[in-house]
């Protein structure tokens, strides 16, 4: 039975033609065994896709996928199974079949995160915080397990012992990129790991639009993170608005060629989003089993919205006085050591201990180039 | 007819004597020069025939053998063709009485032991400058030979030797009519030590850099104990701006440092024409497209390498991952002995090759790693293979990782006054003295050359310390072979902060120099 489920997500056509196949003749069977004219009738399918379909040598294939999928210990969920996530049941053009390692909670909620390859420390750090935070509250956090906004997604769920579902560009016996293969175990472990595609399909670039549709498919709403103009993840924006989902975007420094498509995004009606209470609210969706960090009320968090749990002065003790100044200063920005001797008109001898110091306290943390940043609470739950 | 006439060689970078003899006898007319010499060497038979017929003298048409004693060890270079012309001249003078101009046979007399000539020749019986003349002047002083005549261009280093009677040359004429008597040469010598008590001047200064006090107080540190350094920033961050500036904050070359820094270039050849004596601090900083033997010396006719030019300097490698990997291999032997040994055939060659090493290298391939506001491009797996080069032998030498980043000058306000080379130079001189007087009788002269053993011994440290010492080999995932890197950098600050002890702030700002970059992190933690 699954064979025909399988052939059918083989064949080379585009998502919506497949539902409008599988509508069609009701059961994949039923394709398989059509006759070369019925499939002529078809308005919406050209010559070349008819030869396609009827292809014997294609149907042959079949059983070496079968093989595959069971080495690779992957469930089949078809759009017609209990399983099948609901959200995604409703798009335009869902795909017919799922290939999954891991385990489909399919009514679950989900947010998306989503972002650039090539990130910067603060898009990373703040997809891990998000991801992190809104997976404490027992949202499921979906991402494309790419490098970068992603990948950093992804770990902040697997921080909050919370559930993550990556969706894949290519088949499940293909690590792309190959520094996930970790990951990629451990989100199977504590999620899923989905994909359209069947086992053998390389991570080509027109895979990864069809994948994004899946990914905000799959949630209620999708955060972009940081993305530079051109980025990928600014199809999956596009995908959620015509699926009728929220779109949430991080505003970025605006000299920032990194943040210039989610500042875009921003000025072209995204939510712009600095905290999750942001993603929250718009979503209706507070007073949740509280997960790890145990904060479950909503006025409480409401109070203290644009807070974050971030330091303030006030609750750091045992600081000297020089520290204090400094902590003060970085609260606005994290800022070179160079600038920091000018504004305290401390020495540079003074400052490098005084920032040791603050970084064995583990108040401070260092980034390349020399730049001090306060390090976030939330890093210490 | 026979003569016998000193010149000089070069070995490394000491001279050594060689007798130029010549003999003219009967027979068919030839001219043959043996005792293995190179090509240069080889033609000196055009130049000094030449030479000796357009200043008007009688180039004696015989069998002319000239033998370049020892006769093993292979000779080279122009600077045998004067004592090769005076050799011919003198032993002919006996045979050519009438035809020369020079009166009376022995005109020359018995000289050879008094005299040694080294020079090369125009064709015109011009004397033109050549290399190594300081060394040469100093073999001639320890063989006790009185006289060094040499090229007019060189007389400035020769004179800085003391001892000997230095008589420069423009001509070949001006030094036969000194040894016929008929005009003698005067001895050229030079105030040595007022010019060594002048002011030495840098023509860059730290002042000159706006902002990077980080930089500029990380390399006040290495300059105080002698620390090699990995600079690590983006291109046009002004890593080599500030490497460039810092021979001026070293403290002044020694006379004994200055003689030898000046002998090693001159037998380069790199010895400005008119300069007794160098006093600055070299700074070298060889492209990366450098071969291992251009790097550390050798070659067939052994030459010093850019490690020997930056003895008692700097020896600046910029873009280190481009640097292939065996050239950098080669600089491990030479930087742990402070000099590298070349071995020939008969015998081995030393030059001196202590410098402070300071590399510097992008964040990542593409340079944008550590930039916030723009987008790094680099593959974790490039990012690796960029730094693998560095790691290992040469990432243990580097006592000290300095973060550069590029500055806005907008975000500086210029209220400050910035500090001139000269003020920082003191601090430095003041640490350095400190560290003589620590290491006398125990063959080091910097912090940076502790070894393990004494650096228990000098670096001790207190409770308080040791504490944090703990608290950031927890925290901040140092590892033992930091360990070493960071007390060394904490004694240097204690002295120049001129305390006996290594107290917490100075430990605290030791481990600043740590290194943080991910790639990098792995490597030298």
């Amino acid at each position: 039975m699954m064979e025909y489920w399988v052939w059918l997500s083989s064949l080379s056509i585009s998502p919506r033609n497949r539902i409008k196949l599988l509508n069609c003749f009701k059961d994949p069977k039923n394709i398989w065994e059509a006759s070369k004219a019925d499939l002529q009738e078809l308005d919406f399918i050209s010559e070349a896709t008819v030869n396609r379909i009827i292809d014997k040598k294609h149907k042959d294939k079949v059983s070496g996928y079968i093989k595959s999928i069971t080495e690779l210990g992957l469930e089949i969920i078809t759009i017609e199974d209990d399983k099948y996530p609901c959200y995604l049941k409703s798009i335009y053009d869902p795909p017919v079949v799922l290939y999954v390692k891991g385990t489909i909670v399919p009514d679950e909620n989900a947010i998306a995160i989503v972002g650039s390859r090539n990130a910067t420390f603060y898009g990373n750090e703040i997809a891990e915080e998000f991801s992190f935070r809104l997976a404490c509250m027992g949202i499921a956090i979906v991402s494309g397990m790419a490098r970068g906004i992603d990948s950093s997604a992804h770990k902040g769920a697997l921080k909050a012992r919370g559930r993550t579902i990556a969706v894949l560009g290519c088949g499940h016996d293909i690590v792309y990129p190959a520094e996930n293969k970790k990951l990629m175990e451990e989100i199977s472990n504590n999620g899923a790991v989905i994909s359209e595609f069947l086992p053998g399909t390389q991570p080509i670039a027109m895979n990864f639009p069809l994948r994004n549709r899946i990914i905000s498919g799959l949630s209620i709403g999708t955060m972009i993170v940081e993305a530079a103009e051109k980025s990928g993840s600014l199809i999956t924006a596009e995908y959620a608005i015509e699926q009728g989902r929220e779109v949430f975007a991080v505003p970025g420094n605006i000299n920032s060629i990194n943040s210039r498509g989610t500042n875009k995004l921003i000025k072209d009606g995204a939510k712009i989003t600095t905290c999750i209470e942001d993603i929250l609210e718009e979503l209706n969706i507070y007073n949740i089993n509280a997960g790890l960090a145990g904060k479950n009320n909503y006025d409480e968090r409401k109070e203290n919205k644009e807070n974050r749990g971030l330091f303030d002065k006030t609750s750091i003790k045992g600081l000297s006085p020089e520290e204090l100044q400094i902590v003060e200063l970085l609260m606005y920005e994290p800022t070179h050591i160079d600038i920091l001797v000018n504004k305290t008109g401390y020495s540079i001898e003074r400052i490098n201990t005084v920032m040791t110091m603050l970084e064995l306290k583990g108040i401070v943390e260092q980034l390349p180039g020399k730049i001090f940043k306060i390090k976030n609470a939330f890093q210490f739950i | 007819m026979l003569s016998k006439v000193n010149s000089c060689g070069l070995l490394g970078i000491e001279g050594y004597v060689i007798s130029v003899e010549t003999d003219i006898s009967n027979g068919i007319p030839a001219f043959e020069i043996v005792g293995l010499g190179d090509t240069a060497v080889k033609e000196a038979k055009e130049r000094v025939r030449a030479a000796i017929r357009n200043s008007g003298l009688e180039f004696p048409v015989k069998k002319i053998t000239i033998n370049l004693a020892p006769a093993d060890l292979r000779k080279e270079g122009s600077a045998l063709d004067l004592p090769i012309a005076i050799g011919i001249l003198a032993a002919a003078g006996n045979t050519f009485n009438s035809a020369n101009k020079i009166s009376d046979g022995n005109c020359f007399g018995n000289f050879a032991g008094d005299y040694m000539f080294a020079g090369e020749l125009s064709l015109n019986g011009e004397v033109k400058p050549i290399k190594g003349v300081l060394s040469m002047a100093m073999c001639a002083r320890q063989k006790g030979i009185k006289n060094l005549v040499i090229p007019d261009g060189n007389k400035d280093e020769a004179a800085v030797v003391k001892g000997i009677n230095v008589l420069p040359v423009k001509n070949i004429i001006d030094i036969i009519r000194h040894l016929t008597g008929e005009k003698r040469i005067e001895k050229y010598s030079i105030d040595v030590e007022k010019i060594f008590e002048e002011n030495t001047c840098y023509d860059l200064d730290f002042c000159e850099v706006r902002g990077q006090d980080n930089v500029k107080r990380a390399l006040e540190i290495a300059a105080a104990g002698a620390h090699s350094c990995l600079m690590v920033g983006p291109p046009g961050a002004g890593k080599t701006m500030i490497a460039r500036r810092l021979p001026s904050i070293l403290p002044p070359l020694t006379f004994e440092e200055a003689l030898e820094v000046t002998r090693i270039h001159s037998i380069a050849g790199n010895l400005p024409a008119g300069t007794p004596l160098i006093k600055t601090r070299p700074f070298r900083s060889p492209h990366h497209t450098i071969s291992a033997v251009s790097l550390t010396g050798g070659g067939r006719y052994p030459k010093p390498g850019e490690i020997s030019m930056a003895h008692y300097g700097v020896l600046f490698l910029d873009e280190i991952a481009e640097f292939d990997r065996k050239t950098l291999e080669a600089l491990r032997q030479p930087l742990e002995d402070g000099r590298i040994t070349i071995s020939r055939l008969h015998g081995t060659i030393t030059y001196p090759a202590r410098t402070t090493l300071i590399l510097a290298c992008n964040p990542c391939p593409c340079g944008n790693a550590s930039d916030p506001t723009k987008i790094c491009t680099c593959t974790p797996r490039q990012i690796r293979e960029y730094f693998s080069k560095i790691s290992g032998p040469l990432l243990d030498r580097i006592d000290m990782f300095i973060d550069v980043a590029p500055v806005k000058y907008e975000e500086l306000e210029a209220t400050r006054a910035v500090e001139k080379s000269g003020d920082i130079r003191e601090r430095v001189v003041k640490a350095r003295n400190i560290q003589l007087k620590r290491y006398k009788g125990f063959q080091i002269y910097s912090n940076s050359q502790l070894q393990p053993a004494m650096i228990e011994r000098f670096c001790k440290l207190n409770e308080e310390c040791r504490a944090l010492l703990r608290k950031a080999f927890d925290k901040l995932g140092l590892t033992a072979r930091s360990y070493n890197r960071v007390l060394k950098v904490a004694r240097t600050i204690a002295d120049l902060e001129e305390k006996e002890n290594i107290e917490l702030n100075h430990l605290a700002e030791a481990l600043q120099y740590r290194i943080k970059y991910g790639t990098i992190q792995q490597l030298t933690k």
